[in-house]
């Protein structure tokens, strides 16, 4: 009973990494989004060069350690270029979510189907044209349940950024953790705050695909 | 900027007009197609040309050539050797404005091919407003009208995944004809379709011929050729064996391959009757 008194007395400062936190998952997921996407349509309808490219660029991201990107971008990337160790964070994870979502939507525009593009080319349609109304409206939603899997992972991996220091919320939990001498009952606590994050994160995708779901 | 042929139009040997047909302008020409995939010669040399308001029926074996063709004449393949012009224009000309001539072109899938996230209506329009860059409200209006050519108004706001396979068929009829194409091809339309299915495809069809569309059909519907076709086009190994009207071809082919082939599938393919 007293644990439970003191992880609500440490709560508060705990929670006050939670603000970071979610500024970090949401950049990241972002900037995977924004560099993804045409990393896939790249990699879907691009010369063999660009292919090969992307495809590099895909296999180094996911092959390297979260931690040791984390610890390459704080060290040597910051340091080149002066930046904050929340934006060193926020850039590996970025930049390696965007390997990630590009394999999400690659996978999700492959599976559109050739004879949608096709039929739109046959209207006379270009092949931006067909991409932007006819496939990609398509492929976003097959992608949703795979984004959301990847949303989650972000959000959790979020935590790794307390090696370099950003004050998220496991960093606070940490600094409660030594303060208290508690900390079973601090992560305990810490842990019930990334369930309910993410667990409201894949209930709300949840909805938003069902919402937009095409049957075929 | 030179998109359009000189002179389409073959001149007639002696000058004077076989039937009514051959006075009419040519929507289709093909000149040498040629078309190979890797080392397999697919198309070896195809001519043909299709006239206003002409229904032109083709058959042959399957891996002939035949959608390969289809596909040909609206550079949705580009062919290797060889000239397509449709209305006028050369579509394998160097910087033809393909997509716009693509345009005067409709074409009906086998498998449908309709867009799974949008509705029937919007299936239609979704042409006219991209394209032809029509404001929404006219479009849906047009498309409105095509689903009534299609008999399909009571449908607009149902998706593919709703409507049964001739249905389907029907909006991408519907859609391809929303573009306001000189000529339509359609590529095996009633083959992915259950048999009870079918008429309903080709009795919109055949009023689209009746209304004076120029067709170019891949079909092995023989009841529909015979009655619809002003030619049956019959191709076998990537070349045209023989061409000529439905009833000489059905009772006096030149060739026997011709004669074998067509008495095969009008066994097999002659009974569907359309009301
Ligand atoms: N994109 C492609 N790449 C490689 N080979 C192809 C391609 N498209 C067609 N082919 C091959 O070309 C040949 C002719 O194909 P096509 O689809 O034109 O025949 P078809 O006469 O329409 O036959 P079917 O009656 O079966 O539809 C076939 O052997 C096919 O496998
Ligand atoms: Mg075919």
């Amino acid at each position: 009973m007293e644990k439970v008194a003191l992880v609500m007395r440490e709560l508060p400062f705990i929670l006050g990494g939670v603000g970071t936190t979610v500024q970090l998952a949401v950049i990241a997921l972002a900037m995977g989004f924004v560099i993804g996407l045409p990393l896939a349509l790249m990699e879907v309808y691009g010369s063999r060069g660009v292919r090969w490219v992307v495809s590099t660029y895909g296999t180094l991201f996911r092959s390297v350690p979260l931690l040791v990107l984390i610890f390459i971008f704080y060290f040597i990337v910051a340091k080149v270029a002066e930046l904050s160790n929340f934006s060193a964070a926020a850039l590996a994870m970025g930049l390696r979510s965007a390997a990630y979502q590009s394999e999400i939507f690659r996978g999700a525009i492959q599976s559109v189907g050739t004879g949608q593009m096709t039929a739109a080319r046959s209207l006379g349609m270009t092949r931006f044209q067909a991409i932007r109304h006819v496939v990609l409206p398509q492929a976003l939603r097959l992608a949703i349940p795979g984004w959301g899997n990847e949303a989650a992972v972000v959000l959790k991996d979020t935590s790794f950024a307390y090696a370099i220091g950003v004050a998220e919320l496991m960093r606070r939990a940490e600094y409660a953790s030594a303060r208290t001498y508690e900390p079973f009952a601090i992560f305990t606590g810490c842990a019930a705050v990334y369930f309910l994050m993410t667990f409201g994160l894949t209930r709300l995708l949840t909805r938003v695909e069902s919402a937009y779901r095409v049957r075929t | 900027m030179s998109t359009l042929s000189p002179e389409p139009v073959k001149p007639l040997l002696d000058g004077s007009l076989k039937n009514e047909n051959e006075k009419k302008r040519e929507i289709v020409r093909v000149s040498g197609l040629k078309k190979s995939f890797g080392s397999l010669e697919v198309l070896k040399g195809i001519d043909l040309s299709v006239r206003e308001g002409e229904v032109v029926v083709i058959v042959g074996p399957s891996g002939t050539g035949k959608s390969t063709l289809l596909r040909c004449i609206n550079l949705l393949t580009e062919p290797d050797a060889g000239h397509v012009w449709v209305d006028g224009a050369e579509i394998t000309a160097r910087g033809a404005d393909v997509n716009k001539i693509r345009a005067k072109t409709g074409m009906v899938f086998q498998e449908f091919n309709l867009f799974n996230h949008l509705t029937a209506l919007n299936n239609v329009a979704i042409g006219l407003k991209v394209v032809k860059k029509i404001p929404e409200e006219e479009a849906r209006r047009r498309a409105m009208e095509e689903l009534e050519r299609v008999g399909l108004s009571s449908k607009a706001s149902s998706y593919p995944a709703e409507l049964s396979g001739g249905q389907k068929q029907r909006v991408a009829i519907a859609r391809a004809l929303a573009m306001d194409p000189r000529v339509m091809l359609f590529d095996e339309p009633t083959s992915a379709l259950d048999p009870e299915l079918i008429g309903e495809v080709l009795e919109v069809m055949k009023k689209l011929a009746s209304e004076g569309m120029t067709m170019l059909v891949v079909s092995h519907e023989m009841g529909f050729a015979k009655e619809v076709a002003d030619r049956i086009v019959f191709m076998e190994g990537g070349l045209i064996v023989e061409e000529g009207p439905p009833d000489v071809m059905f009772s006096a082919p030149k060739k026997a391959r011709t004669k074998e082939f067509l008495g095969k599938i009008g066994a097999i393919h002659g009974g569907t009757v359309v009301a």
